[in-house]
């Protein structure tokens, strides 16, 4: 099963052509993770999977239907997309931030439904964040935050979920722990999780299904152990390296090195 | 914790906060009291019994006159004035995202302002003072509309609206003071009074035209407000969330402008009052557009009624524009609030 695929998609700004004539396809239920190095288009094509960029040529097809198609209230309950750093409204507490979430289930009469109080509830319990639901999010640590606008987009409740680098700015520890909610979402919740990472191990070692993004197009994808080779890292990234199985996960390790091999 | 109480009948659900709820009650005493005080001082002294009297039956009518047909329209028409600048900063604060913008930051003051002294300078001979409203709200519009088109780039950023603003904003006082500099040296006078801001001399008249227009936009406001919040957020979540970024945008510049610009047409260019009494608000209410602008409201009403009052009694005889006492009046309030928040 399919949930978000491309046909003859081309991106750009202004006249500079980001991504050209791609067809790919994302696993429903997966975790699907963009690579590639800086500027290469990742960060937009997430976005195009969102509409919030609209595409030159081609479609995007969320579900099985354009999504130029669907009305912005439909996309938003079946798609949410978590931008790098977003910043949140003045003043606002963790449990506000994370009722923003309900916005496309909610109407002028109908502000805060039964329904609404519940998903609120239970994505605040999913990140374990009940204890801090009444803190002010600027009070909140780098990793608490985004565990906060995690929560905001499970409370959207889609099935599918964006994310772009959610673990920049974070420190190991706790880009593992937000790196393990999000697999615990994908395994538990059967969430599709698509997100750019930067971290090469980490990516390999969370997704089930990889696109490496170089010259304007999808220059490899599936499962990690398929597309992480030396050769790739070597055109993709410009860089040396070594891949060797990492001994906890068996998933490939990267190892960089520059100009000369060690001794 | 805040206690949020919440309402569901059939179809229709909101969320309450409670604390919000007694501290609004609590401002519209205040706001009362003020009002009641306003009523009683000023040349004849007369104590708030007097005045409840006089209010509720008909007594000696040279103080009648005083309280209902001197005192209460220009009262009203400060409270009112205020109000409506508050609210505009409040919704304006939060389309740009940043603390200092107001009504007058953004070239809406300006506009007004420039449309008005060009009116007063050289059309208020022929035509007489009844069209200033209307010069004056055209001018703002016409300026709010001009620094949105010039913003527009693949939709209107907060920061280039505050930028275009602030270029369009000094642009705009430059030709003010050259439109003074030629004017005769009466309308000069009556010029400066309004650019500072003043309800000297209303009557009923000017207070009912303005609140008519304020009830006017109250409908859209009360439909945009729970909107305000979302699109606090960056523009690209809130776009995530199913929100229509550039539409809303639109939508609450359009209204904070009509606040204004109305409370600017009949009250004079009041300047600050659109940049602190959201911020005192703010910093009273817990974060939510709906209890916030209640309480921007009433802020802004009373700053304004108490630097009227000021104005009025402080330099008796003198009776000095209600825009002078303003800052005088919100910034120690402001500074307290501030450095007891610090703590």
């Amino acid at each position: 099963m399919t949930s978000i695929a491309s046909r003859g998609l081309t991106l750009s700004y202004q006249r500079q052509v980001i991504i050209d004539a791609l067809d790919m396809q994302l696993p429903q239920g997966r975790i699907s993770v963009l690579i590639g190095s800086n500027g290469c288009g990742k960060s937009t094509l997430l976005k195009s999977f969102a509409r919030l960029l609209k595409p030159q040529q081609g479609s995007v097809i969320l579900n099985g239907v354009d999504i130029q198609q669907k009305s912005t209230a439909t996309v938003a309950r079946e798609l949410a997309i978590l931008p790098q750093t977003p910043s949140a409204p003045e003043g606002i507490t963790v449990r506000q931030l994370v009722a923003l979430g309900r916005y496309p289930y909610q109407s002028w009469m109908q502000q805060w439904s039964a329904q609404d109080e519940a998903m609120v509830n239970r994505a605040l319990a999913q990140t374990s964040l009940q204890a801090l639901a009444d803190r002010p999010v600027d009070a909140l640590s780098g990793g608490q935050r985004q565990r906060a606008w995690i929560a905001m987009t499970l409370a959207q409740d889609t099935g599918i979920v964006l994310l772009d680098e959610p673990t920049t700015f974070l420190d190991l520890a706790h880009q593992i722990e937000v790196l393990d909610l999000l697999r615990d979402l994908n395994r538990l919740e059967n969430k599709t999780i698509i997100m750019v990472l930067h971290d090469l191990n980490l990516a390999c070692r969370y997704a089930d299904h990889m696109v490496a993004v170089h010259n304007r197009t999808a220059f490899a994808q599936g499962r990690p152990d398929e597309v992480l080779t030396e050769t790739l890292v070597k055109i993709v990234f410009d860089l040396n390296c070594r891949i060797i199985p990492d001994p906890f996960f068996g998933t490939p390790l990267c190892i960089p090195f520059g100009r000369e091999l060690p001794q | 914790m805040d206690k949020v109480l919440t309402w569901r009948r059939s179809g229709f659900s909101r969320r309450i906060n409670v604390a919000t709820m007694w501290r609004l009650m609590a401002a519209l005493m205040v706001t009362t009291l003020i009002m009641l005080g306003s009523l009683s001082l000023g040349k004849v002294m007369l104590s708030p019994l007097q005045v409840l009297r006089i209010l509720l039956s008909s007594q000696d009518p040279s103080l009648t006159f005083i309280v209902e047909q001197l005192r209460f329209p220009r009262m009203l028409l400060a409270a009112l004035v205020g109000a409506a600048l508050s609210v505009s900063g409040l919704i304006l604060q939060s389309i740009i995202r940043n603390p200092l913008a107001s009504p007058d930051l953004l070239g809406i003051t300006s506009g007004a302002s420039a449309a008005a002294v060009l009116y007063l300078s050289f059309f208020s001979v022929a035509l007489g003072q009844q069209y200033l409203p209307l010069a004056a709200m055209s001018g703002a519009g016409l300026a709010a509309l001009a620094i949105y088109l010039l913003a527009w780039k693949q939709g209107a950023s907060p920061l280039r609206l505050v930028l275009i603003g602030v270029g369009i904003s000094a642009m705009l006082t430059a030709a003010t003071t050259f439109i003074l500099v030629f004017s005769p040296l009466t309308t000069t006078l009556s010029a400066y009074v309004w650019l500072t801001g003043s309800v000297y001399g209303a009557s009923w008249p000017e207070p009912l035209a303005l609140s008519r227009w304020l009830l006017g936009i109250c409908p859209l406001l009360v439909l945009l407000a729970r909107q305000v919040m979302v699109q606090q957020l960056d523009d690209q979540l809130a776009q995530g969330i199913g929100v229509r970024v550039q539409w809303l945008r639109a939508g609450l510049l359009l209204v904070s402008v009509a606040l204004a610009g109305a409370a600017i047409a009949w009250g004079g260019a009041i300047a600050f009052v659109g940049l602190i009494a959201p911020h005192i608000a703010k910093r009273l209410v817990a974060p939510g557009f709906g209890g916030q602008a209640v309480m921007a409201a009433l802020v802004g009403a009373n700053l304004v009624v108490l630097a009227d009052l000021a104005g009025r009694v402080l330099f008796l005889p003198l009776d000095l524009p209600a825009g002078i006492f303003v800052a005088v009046l919100g910034t120690p309030f402001f500074l307290y609030l501030l450095i007891k928040q610090r703590h």
